[in-house]
């Protein structure tokens, strides 16, 4: 063993985080990359479900509101390309590989938005369960992550109470806008239980990643603690999660609950789920429509410091 | 904070620090003076409220267009920065213009219950940008009015609109910052990009003169010393242009013709023919005169509010 592998043998055993210019293992390095950018991708991608109700928000508090919210994004998305870069990726690199389908984002936002209300489920379901992944990673074994984490939850948790508020006033609404809470929660609550991945069973980097302390729970474990915690958000508002087999276990203390259509999951993540083309498509063009400005400040920048582009 | 804990950030509603935006429109100008100024008419400072309000929500919504298509992450945060700052103005313009006519009339019935000839912004506000260049000349024009225009209403005989004036200055500023800085970028940047800031500028020179046209309304609260005459913009304007463009290696006297006319906004027969203008003098956007673009952005912002008659949001 070389000292830099024990130091990070070592950093990793003492609970401590592990710096940019500090030895860490190839494979480490590879997978927190890859980690951190899918996260971001994530975020990127993840304005597009939200950022299509923006320009009809029906009121200008509400326009506020997922129009910071998607900013909020945006801002997530730059620290993680930043963190991402503190390992030697590049910002345009990344990008490619998310244009191109060489790296991955959440499935969830694979889903369409039908209605409003969906603004408010995906504070309530999605924004929860990305806290639910998310709250562990503040304690990620890799510094620039952990810290981005940290922020990047306090200010998710602004989005998911945002997100809830919106379905309390909704509910106090119309017959009407109570159905459209109530399909929204339909259509949400499977794929937000497959947020957590495939089944521990089926998960074949969770090992790897436990030992790293990249990780801190399994799959399965985050979603057993998403519905526990969800259950009694959704008897305050009013909505049946839409799941036969949901029932509290006196014994394991814990809800029971079915599982999602793991086949869906994996059409999804292969790129067949509703909207995995237009979103990438809509990516794709943002980055072509934006080539010859980012062109343009390029060669500004060089003529501005005497060097050629 | 409990992070091991994320739903009971659901349940501790006494800590509302956490929350961005509140439970309810929390008023920033509590204890601003809301009563009108004496000797001057609720309906002109009314109309002068929506004209600086819909300026600010039109052109809030064409940058709303922007999300998820900016070129670089870093003005996917600039933009909707901007666009929310925009917002912010135009809700506390429109809740004052309601409180200045009476009607009881609140920002978002202003926003979303008035017809198109009742929207007052001046029309490069509505243009749909063609390209980055269109947006951010379009953004340099209309920011280097606005601060100067707010710059002066600091001073203003209404209290709310000083107020609004003066939290309005520092956002502003930065909006016109980041406007100049991209023209010149691409003014100065590649042969292409040269040419689209060129042809940008060109096409909103002349609806930029309607900025400068001054409204009855807007002669009549000036001289109460409550408004701006905006053709006294001008010379402010016109140094600022002249220096933006300069850098970006444009003609810096583009924007010096004032040969407005209603068809330079690209006035169409399509849309209903606004109040019109007293006086014999072309009718503009401030008395309500619009393109069809306005009806393709009120079309889609209010199309939700207006379904859900009675929703609770």
């Amino acid at each position: 063993m070389t000292t830099g592998e024990a130091v990070f043998t070592e950093t990793i055993e003492r609970d401590q985080r592990v710096e940019p210019a500090d030895w860490m293992p190839d494979g480490y390095r590879r997978t927190m990359i890859r980690q951190i950018a899918q996260h971001a991708h994530s975020e990127i991608i993840g304005m597009q479900p939200e950022g299509e109700w923006i320009t009809r928000a029906p009121t200008l508090r509400r326009k506020a509101i997922l129009l910071a919210k998607v900013q909020d994004e945006a801002g997530h998305g730059l620290y993680l390309y930043s963190a991402a870069e503190t390992l030697g990726a590049d910002r345009g690199d990344l990008t490619r590989r998310l244009i191109e389908g060489r790296q991955k984002y959440s499935s969830i936002f694979n889903y369409p938005t039908h209605s409003f209300a969906d603004v408010g489920v995906i504070g309530w379901l999605v924004d929860g369960a990305a806290i639910c992944n998310q709250v562990p990673l503040c304690r990620s074994s890799f510094g620039p992550y952990a810290r981005a984490m940290i922020r990047i939850c306090k200010e998710e948790s602004f989005h998911q109470r945002q997100g809830y508020e919106l379905l309390l006033n909704m509910m106090s609404g119309t017959p009407a806008q109570r159905d459209m809470v109530q399909d929204s929660v339909n259509r949400w609550w499977w794929p937000s239980l497959m947020m957590f991945g495939p089944p521990d069973a089926d998960s074949p980097n969770t090992a790897q990643s436990m030992a790293w302390k990249i990780k801190r729970h399994t799959n399965d474990e985050l979603r057993q603690r998403f519905v526990d915690m969800t259950v009694p958000q959704a008897e305050a508002l009013g909505v049946t999660l839409p799941d036969p087999a949901l029932r509290w276990n006196a014994e394991r203390e814990h809800y029971d609950f079915g599982q999602p259509d793991w086949d869906e999951l994996r059409r999804v993540i292969s790129g067949d789920g509703p909207l995995n083309r237009q979103r990438l498509a809509r990516r794709r063009q943002a980055d072509e429509d934006g080539a010859w400005v980012r062109e343009a400040a390029a060669a500004h920048a060089a003529r501005r410091s005497g060097v050629p582009a | 904070m409990a992070f091991d804990d994320a739903y009971r950030a659901l349940t501790d509603h006494d800590d509302d620090a956490r929350w961005a935006y509140g439970t309810g429109f929390a008023d920033p100008f509590a204890g601003v003076p809301t009563e009108l100024p004496a000797g001057v008419d609720p309906a002109d400072l009314a109309a002068y409220c929506l004209m600086l309000g819909d300026d600010a929500l039109i052109m809030s919504h064409r940058l709303q267009e922007w999300v998820t298509r900016a070129p670089e992450l870093e003005d996917e945060l600039a933009l909707a920065n901007i666009a929310l700052d925009l917002l912010g103005q135009a809700r506390l313009l429109l809740t004052r213009a309601g409180q200045a006519e009476g009607s009881g009339r609140d920002e978002d019935t202003m926003a979303f219950r008035r017809e198109a000839a009742e929207f007052r912004h001046v029309c490069l506000a509505e243009r749909a940008d063609a390209d980055f260049a269109h947006l951010v000349a379009r953004l340099l024009v209309l920011s280097t009015w606005r601060l100067a225009a707010f710059d002066r209403l600091t001073a203003s005989r209404d209290p709310m609109l000083a107020a609004v004036a003066a939290k309005g200055i520092k956002e502003i500023t930065y909006h016109r910052d980041y406007a100049a800085q991209w023209v010149v970028r691409l003014g100065d940047g590649t042969e292409l990009s040269h040419a689209r800031m060129a042809a940008a500028a060109e096409a909103i020179a002349a609806p930029a003169g309607e900025l400068f046209r001054p409204h009855e309304v807007e002669i009549r609260l000036a001289a109460a010393g409550v408004a701006v005459d905006p053709s006294t913009l001008r010379a402010e304007f016109d140094a600022v242009l002249g220096q933006v463009l300069t850098a970006a290696t444009l003609d810096p006297h583009i924007f010096d013709t004032e040969m407005y006319a209603p068809a330079d906004c690209g006035a169409a027969a399509t849309m209903p023919p606004g109040p019109g203008a007293p006086g014999g003098r072309p009718p503009s956007g401030r008395d309500g005169e619009h393109t069809a673009a306005l009806h393709d952005i009120l079309t889609e912002m209010q199309s939700l509010a207006r379904a859900v008659p009675g929703g609770a949001w």
